[in-house]
């Protein structure tokens, strides 16, 4: 997955989790929850998502690494790259 | 023959727009079924029925805005008989008792079930727009959404952006505050707060989450909302209603749990019966709760049946809160951050969690050693997590 295509599909889970959100410009590096409001229940379906999509196990202690878009593309990135 | 009149869906409610019928004159109504569609300053609502009739006529169309309490239809709720064009009634039919699943069951759908055939936002699209939602062709699964409107309005219609889900901030905004104007008139509130120990339930969940995939990982809210459930039903003089100066304890916990919506505004519908409710079963129906409140599509049952709140922060926001009770409930419980702490314990420095939990409650109906001892029981429920 291209460095852009992992932020697509980013994106893409976030605006499932929070339809309002579509065609909202995304800061890379804020955190989504001081960006947009994402609560906990939010960011959960975001992890949900974002498992489903790409089939990468992401346990909890993991989570503080997806709190940005960057953070989920450099974390999607290093994953698929153990696998 | 009985009127089936607009309901009211809070203290704060004062008129609803019918949307839609869902049940048409000769239809069979069993309770629980969901008849109508309104549009309130909180949403689109479902509207139940509480008894099993037929629907007899509707007296307001579509589009019409009309008073609490104006009668909007008409049930025939007499001897139920099989209407002339219904005599073949099709074996999904269920008779009436068999509609009469536990509420608590009966509120707990799959996401599936709850596609609705129009998205809100496409409803609230449509009336901007003055289309015709018969004209609307629905996509493969039976759904109309934004883009089956777009299609029918064929490039007219400018396109918008960013819709609330059919909730107008404004009138929500005066909702709540009617609300809690009303609260802070009447009822003499009193407040009792404890850092609660919630070291063994974070423990427990980190352990319980490493095991569980990710779509059934818990929340923290959800043994929290468990634990709380279990305390408040021990404790009458926290759970009910208060109204015309007689306060009615409820045997059952029909948790209002309050919901933020971006963009601001709250709702706190209810969780029922979730004193009863398992883990498992508490986490998808609070899932469900909080997607159905952001889509602005909730039930009047869910809307009008709370004994009692729950307000929960969440992380990253403030440790303490001080709630409003929302009226005619008696008591909401706030639950601030979770924060690391030393606590003096067993002759040492210890680093522990600790939540601070504050009890608003109605002096007309209890004191503070009240929540002081519901507070205690909860502590106990917490530090028992695998209990819960």
């Amino acid at each position: 997955m291209t460095q852009e295509q992992s932020e697509d599909l980013v994106k893409r889970i976030l605006f499932q989790v929070a339809p309002e959100l579509e065609g909202e410009d995304v800061d890379p590096d804020e955190p989504f929850r001081e960006q947009f409001e994402i609560d906990s229940m939010d960011f959960l379906n975001l992890v949900i998502g974002l498992n489903k999509e790409t089939g990468i196990e992401i346990p909890e202690e993991d989570y503080p690494k997806l709190e940005t878009l960057s953070g989920c593309v450099a974390y999607l990135n290093q994953r698929k790259g153990q696998t | 023959m009985s009127d089936f009149k607009m309901p009211s869906l809070g203290a704060d409610m004062d008129a609803g727009t019918l949307v839609e019928w869902l049940k048409q004159p000769g239809d069979k109504l069993g309770k629980g079924d969901v008849i109508a569609v309104v549009e309130t300053q909180k949403g689109a609502i479902e509207i139940e029925v509480f008894h099993d009739a037929v629907m007899g006529v509707h007296l307001v169309e579509p589009g019409e805005r009309v008073t609490v309490g104006t009668t909007i239809a008409r049930l025939d709720d007499g001897e139920i008989e099989e209407p002339e064009h219904e005599a073949a009634a099709p074996p999904s039919a269920l008779p009436a008792t068999e509609t009469l699943a536990p509420a608590a069951v009966a509120h707990i759908r799959k996401p599936e079930e709850e596609r609705l055939k129009i998205t809100p936002a496409a409803r609230k699209r449509a009336e901007e727009m003055g289309i015709d939602l018969q004209i609307v062709s629905p996509d493969a699964a039976g759904v109309i959404g934004l883009a089956e409107l777009e299609a029918a309005a064929k490039g007219q219609t400018p396109i918008l952006t960013r819709t609330k889900a059919g909730i107008d901030p404004v009138e929500m905004r005066r909702a709540i505050a009617a609300a809690m104007a009303r609260s802070k008139r009447e009822i003499p509130h009193y407040y009792v707060s404890s850092d609660l120990d919630v070291t063994a339930l974070m423990t427990w969940l980190e352990g319980e989450n490493r095991k569980r995939p990710v779509a059934e990982r818990l929340l923290y809210a959800v043994p929290l909302i468990r634990a709380l459930c279990l305390s408040l039903a021990k404790t009458p003089e926290l759970n009910g209603i208060h109204e015309g100066d007689v306060f009615r304890p409820d045997e059952a916990v029909h948790a209002g749990i309050a919901v933020s919506m971006r963009g601001g505004g709250l709702i706190a519908p209810a969780i029922l019966n979730a004193d009863t409710l398992d883990l498992d079963v508490l986490r998808k129906a609070l899932a469900d709760l909080v997607q159905r409140v952001r889509a602005g599509r909730l039930k009047s049952s869910e809307m009008t049946s709370a004994t009692v709140t729950i307000s929960n922060l969440g992380e990253k926001t403030a440790d303490m809160l001080m709630p409003v009770i929302y009226p005619p409930q008696v008591a909401i419980i706030g639950c601030g951050q979770i924060r690391e702490t030393a606590r003096f314990k067993s002759g040492a420095w210890q680093a522990r969690r600790v939540m601070t939990v504050t009890v608003a409650a109605d002096h007309r109906v209890s004191d503070g050693r009240i929540a002081a001892r519901f507070l205690n029981d909860a502590q106990r429920q917490l530090d028992h997590p695998e209990k819960l």
